[in-house]
């Protein structure tokens, strides 16, 4: 690579509270790739799609304001969230394709000094690796390589849906056959595990006020992982990975079944085949016990 | 010079089932040339006339009007006269399975039974309400600016598509689902009906409503007409606050609630959340689950005191606070 990739990153709320595994493992992968970030320091919560629910205006002006953070970097700004991605590009196509939103968002964002142009892209981690710094790459970089395990991708609604918002964003991935994790899952020599609800809703956004649909609706996809012989999962969304991981003892009790599997941060599994440290894994901060993927010593 | 070949030589698989006959549904496969411009609606029509005349399903107008021609490919919602068959092959490598939009509700092969659809439709009075003069002497006029309102709710050709990719209903029968939800909006939006907040009230309502929608946009995905039914039920709650038919409850809590904790650090307070949406009382269906999260560390200790000052805060946080202040637009 003849110039050094450099993105600024919107953290979002979890990798700052209940899951600092998912910000470590990602600072850790970016400095063994020799990819430089800048962390968004100023953006707040994404919204969530709940503040959406709540007054969708207010949701676009807080939106655009954390875009206007990467903007006045002159940077792309990177997600590690699905929610984020979705919620921040949602802002930005809104923005981008009607003036008068536009001007009535950058009214109220006068008044804190800023101005949303709309010069940054918003791309997910998981797609600047595979579409920016290149598969090939990575594969190159790969120090303990993950050919033992059986790793089941779970994609995540809103990096894949609606397709017509991500397409740019994510490599024109197709919602009913994805393929991005399942190759970066190959570039690491680990073994895709190919099941039908790699593409579907884990339930995390109904938690509360929709309990057994959403504990179905991820256990239907954990047990689908765990009949096709899956070491662990990988998605690149911790609102998954919170609904799959710390869940897994009251799923199991609405499935009628034992539910144990280990479910990773897309940065943690490629911090695994790269030899990035323990600490910085963070394996120790899952719910359903993960700590033995970790073999590099 | 080489003649280029138009045509792919390919198997196509199909569901068969007849409620009336069989115990148990069965997969037939049929061989066939598929030209480029071909369309799944004609594939379906030449496993009927050149291998099976007794495949059923239904077709009507052929050109995405009627609605009739919903089904599944590969667990993917297509309307069998808009989808081109070649680019359904090379999604799926030469490999594609025809089956009904909902399988446990086949009768026939790729027929269905819409009841629910029809039901749930019915549900949300999918009509204009309101006292209209038998013999007007002018014309009910509508701006362009009062059309556009509907958005692309009008368009909703009621072929199902997106009722049946949609996996809260599957799992939570009582749910409107997307078709009926967006209708629910195109009639609610329409400045000649007068059955707001009735209909807003009727998609309110817990187990049923738009907050059991999971936001998975499968619905957005699947639908051939672009309706986009989730911005519609998005368009749904944001109503419901502005009409002030959102009471408070575990869900709108969830949705307000968000600004708690986003005025005090900027993120959302992950803990707060749950304990302002579920109330005191309801937080002991969590305890278990929040143990468990504690003894992980995916919930922060500070000091001894869980909860407590363990959420960092955002560089220029006022900006945050005031944009709130001015932004606003909804209550609870």
């Amino acid at each position: 690579m003849s110039e050094q990739l450099h993105y600024a990153l919107f953290t979002g709320c979890t990798a700052k509270q209940s899951t600092p595994e998912l910000l470590s493992s990602t600072l850790a992968v970016a400095d063994k790739l020799g990819i430089k970030i800048t962390i968004l320091e100023e953006a707040s919560c994404c919204g969530a799609s709940h503040i959406q629910d709540f007054d969708e205006f207010l949701a676009h002006v807080l939106n655009a304001r954390n875009i206007c953070y990467a903007e006045k970097l002159g940077l792309t700004m990177i997600t590690i969230c699905n929610t984020c991605q979705l919620n921040s590009a949602m802002t930005k196509h809104a923005l981008d394709t009607d003036p008068e939103l536009k001007a009535r968002v950058n009214e109220k964002l006068a008044e804190v000094g800023l101005e949303y142009k709309g010069t940054s892209e918003i791309k997910h981690f998981l797609y600047t690796l595979i579409d920016e710094y290149g598969l090939e790459n990575v594969k190159d970089k790969v120090e303990v390589p993950l050919s033992h395990l059986n790793i089941a991708p779970f994609y995540g609604c809103h990096n894949i849906r609606p397709s017509e918002l991500h397409e740019d964003a994510n490599g024109h991935e197709n919602p009913y056959k994805p393929t991005s994790l399942d190759s970066l899952i190959d570039a690491l020599e680990g073994n895709p595990v190919n099941y039908e609800s790699k593409n579907k809703c884990c339930g995390f956004h109904v938690e509360l006020q929709a309990n057994h649909t959403s504990e179905v609706l991820a256990g239907n996809a954990l047990l689908d992982a765990i009949d096709n012989n899956a070491d662990m999962m990988v998605t690149p969304c911790p609102l998954c990975h919170l609904k799959m991981d710390t869940y897994q003892d009251s799923i199991g009790k609405v499935m009628g079944r034992d539910v144990e599997l280990p479910v990773l941060h897309m940065p943690q599994m490629v911090a695994l085949a790269l030899g990035c440290t323990e600490k910085e894994i963070g394996l120790n901060f899952h719910v359903q016990k993960a700590k033995h993927l970790y073999t590099a010593s | 010079m080489s003649e280029v070949k138009d045509t792919r030589k390919v198997t196509i698989k199909a569901f068969r089932f007849n409620a009336e006959t069989d115990y148990l549904p069965y997969t037939k496969q049929y061989e066939m040339e598929v030209g480029k411009d071909e369309l799944i609606l004609d594939l379906m029509n030449r496993i009927k006339w050149e291998h099976d005349g007794s495949f059923s399903y239904r077709r009507s107008c052929r050109h995405g009007i009627c609605g009739a021609c919903a089904i599944k490919v590969n667990g993917k919602s297509v309307l069998a006269c808009k989808q081109n068959a070649i680019e359904l092959l090379d999604l799926f490598d030469n490999d594609i399975t025809l089956e009904p939009s909902s399988k446990k509700r086949a009768v026939k092969d790729m027929i269905i039974d819409k009841t629910d659809f029809w039901e749930k439709h019915a549900a949300v009075k999918p009509y204009i309400v309101a006292d209209i003069d038998p013999r007007p002497e002018t014309e009910s006029k509508q701006s362009i600016a009062q059309f556009n309102a509907l958005l692309d709710a009008d368009l909703c050709i009621q072929c199902g598509a997106c009722h049946y990719a949609c996996p809260a209903l599957e799992v939570n029968d009582a749910f409107l689902g997307p078709a009926a939800l967006a209708a629910a909006y195109r009639f609610t939006a329409d400045t000649r009906d007068e059955a707001t907040e009735d209909r807003l009230q009727i998609t309110f309502e817990s187990g049923s409503g738009v907050w059991d929608c999971v936001k998975c946009f499968e619905c957005a995905e699947a639908c051939p007409k672009d309706v986009n039914p989730i911005e519609k039920i998005g368009k749904l709650h944001n109503m419901q606050f502005e009409h002030g038919v959102a009471v408070s409850n575990v869900a709108t809590r969830h949705a307000e609630g968000f600004l708690r904790g986003m005025k005090k650090t900027g993120y959302l307070d992950e803990a707060d959340i749950v304990t302002y949406s579920e109330g005191y009382l309801g937080m002991y269906k969590h305890l278990g689950t929040a143990l468990k999260m504690m003894k992980s560390g995916k919930i922060h200790w500070h000091s001894g005191i869980p909860f407590i000052n363990s959420i960092p805060k955002i560089k220029n946080l006022e900006e945050v606070q005031k944009l709130i202040e001015i932004s606003q637009t909804n209550k609870l």
